[in-house]
């Protein structure tokens, strides 16, 4: 069934992330009750006084579930919201952050920083504390961004082959950059740079939940006004300057936050491959291309499917944890397959 | 109103516009032709303000193009592409509405609406406002693509209409209903400016005529003065035969084997 209609899409779409969130508290080696979860919520929010229920439930969730199903809802919400304007932007539904390398970039410098991170860039952890590991994943993200914009395009026209290319390059290095830097990594940089390569949302708790809360908050507020110059630049990018839009400025103004989202979530859960391919592409195709419906709406999409996929991940092999790129990857390789056989067919048919 | 004086253009040593000059006035449609690689396109473009010329001066109802923003254009000046494919899923309704955005911040208001609803019935396809684009012709598109440049300029009596190749690709029906409703425009108080491969059709519609070769104007003035057969031979190296026909009221030109 395809659905045309774009308030009923992000009403179904803001139940479908309550659902999940709701499923995902609930959910795990230790099981909360949905009565349950009712009395803490109301104990906690409105001091309700309701008893009945194991402390150890009431510890799991507030120190464990809730950070890490909020944490899940916000960089799901980030990454796809991200990966909506960038495809924008290009014009191509295959310019996704961790194809075309964006990801990896970020991911790059968040590993450089770990490694040297107490010696050589000792100074830029005592400035930023906590944050310093984002800004150097945002850094990162920023840099192969604006490296890709600079190198894909030419005269105002997006050559989509050399940026895939350029994505496999970038990827090709980052691997052989991680790889060269795990020589001289310690046992405990070991096991953070692993987690890096497939993402995982394991490292939530409330501290990482308010690093990332500036980051994913700018970059999502940041890009909801970009609908009206999104539509325009899919007519063309002659007429959406016909229309009045700048679009060097609002291609800089993209490449910025999109890599804010991007390099925060990075340094957070890692490297979530395809989520921000498969979201806006299934809305964009399914409902409606209008990216005033589609940029909230890929938020919302995309914090209630990776709140799902994490779900998975670490109840399918309890009590051990599937990286949650792996379940991402197995959502996001269909899709990504159909778009390449759909554009062929177009292709053949011209 | 769009004046343009000593326009020149080039890339690399090559000239691709070289000291063009015209004018064309509110209420006229001015037709700009000459064969592949004479320089119309790059002329539309330095107009459009996509381009800047090397040196030169267009005026734009009788301000500085260079002053402009590309904003301050974008509210009295619409720029009609050449007829390509859109495979965007959006409605007929969604792609006309863009023409308002220069009107509105984020969110469009009645009149914009309005103005949208009355652009798409001008252009007949008002029934097919729910439609998706990608599920209309190449003809049907194309006049919602006029619906949307006509909204952008809705009764503005300052508006300027570019047209590059408008019909390139469109059937007899299509090409009739497109340029009718750009001199109908122009007759209303608009300046339009259009880029036209067939010769026959300059001369069906265009109060005046630019004729461009290698980059430089070779006539500008109306169809029946313009059109001399000597004229189209040194610009197209091709013998054609005039047709006056009293009826019809402009000139035929038909080629002679």
């Amino acid at each position: 069934m395809i659905l045309r209609n774009k308030r009923f899409s992000i009403i179904s779409l803001l139940l479908f992330l309550l659902c999940s969130c709701i499923l995902s508290i609930c959910v795990g080696a230790i099981e909360i009750p949905l009565k349950n979860l009712v009395k803490i919520l109301g104990n906690q929010l409105f001091n309700l006084q309701a008893d009945s229920y194991p402390k150890q439930q009431e510890a799991v969730l507030l120190a464990i579930r809730a950070p890490r199903v909020l944490l899940g809802a916000l960089i799901g919400a980030t990454l796809s919201m991200a990966g909506c304007a960038v495809q924008g932007m290009f014009r191509n539904p295959l310019a996704e952050p961790g194809l075309i390398g964006v990801s990896s970039g970020a991911s790059l410098f968040a590993v450089t920083f770990i490694v040297l991170g107490n010696t050589v860039f000792h100074t830029v952890t005592l400035v930023f504390g906590y944050y310093a590991l984002s800004i150097a994943a945002f850094t990162g993200a920023f840099l192969t961004t604006w490296l890709l914009y600079r190198f894909a395009v030419t005269r105002g026209r997006v050559d989509i082959s050399s940026l895939l290319l350029m994505g496999i390059a970038i990827n090709a290095l980052a691997i052989a950059l991680t790889g060269l830097l795990t020589y001289v990594a310690t046992d405990e940089q070991l096991r953070n740079i692993t987690f890096w390569s497939l993402g995982s949302l394991g490292g939530a708790n409330w501290k990482t939940l308010t690093v990332m809360l500036p980051f994913a908050l700018a970059c999502m507020i940041g890009l909801l006004p970009m609908g009206k110059a999104l539509n325009a630049i899919a007519l063309g990018e002659a007429q959406a300057e016909h229309l009045g839009i700048n679009i060097k400025r609002v291609n800089k103004y993209i490449v910025v936050f999109a890599a804010l989202g991007v390099g925060a979530s990075v340094a957070m859960a890692g490297v979530i491959g395809f989520l921000a391919l498969l979201v806006p592409h299934l809305l964009r195709i399914s409902v409606s291309a209008d990216h005033k419906f589609l940029l909230p709406a890929s938020g919302l999409f995309g914090a209630g499917l990776l709140v799902l996929a994490d779900l998975i991940a670490r109840t399918v092999a309890i009590p051990a944890e599937l990286p949650i790129g792996i379940l991402t990857a197995f959502m996001g390789v269909p899709m990504f397959i159909m778009i390449i056989l759909r554009s062929r067919k177009e292709r053949s048919f011209l | 109103m769009i004046e343009a004086t000593g326009l020149h253009f080039k890339i690399g040593s090559r000239n691709i516009v070289e000291n063009v000059h015209f004018s064309a006035k509110p209420g006229e449609m001015l037709a700009v032709i000459g064969p592949n690689g004479a320089g119309k396109t790059t002329l539309l473009k330095l107009i459009s303000k996509q381009l800047r010329a090397e040196s030169g001066e267009i005026q734009i109802n009788g301000k500085n193009l260079a002053d402009l923003t590309l904003e301050d254009l974008a509210k009295f000046r619409a720029v009609l592409p050449q007829s390509n494919y859109l495979n965007i899923n959006l409605t007929v309704f969604e792609i006309a509405l863009m023409g308002r955005y220069p009107h509105f911040k984020s969110k469009p208001n009645e009149s914009d609406l309005e103005i949208t609803s009355e652009a798409l019935r001008e252009m007949g396809m008002y029934g097919f406002k729910d439609r998706l684009i990608h599920q209309l012709s190449g003809g049907e598109q194309q006049r919602v693509q006029l619906a949307r440049i006509l909204a952008q300029i809705y009764q503005n009596p300052n508006g300027i209409l570019l047209m590059d190749e408008p019909i390139n690709g469109l059937d007899l029906q299509y090409q009739q209903i497109i340029l009718d409703k750009a001199r109908k425009l122009a007759k209303q108080g608009l300046t339009v400016m259009c880029i036209l491969h067939d010769i026959n059709l300059a001369a069906q519609y265009a109060d005046q005529i630019l004729v461009l070769k290698q980059g430089k104007r070779i006539a500008m003035g109306s169809p029946e003065e313009v059109l001399s057969e000597d004229l189209i031979f040194s610009t197209y190296h091709t013998r054609v035969k005039k047709i006056s026909d009293q009826q019809l009221g402009y000139p035929i030109i038909v080629p002679i084997t």
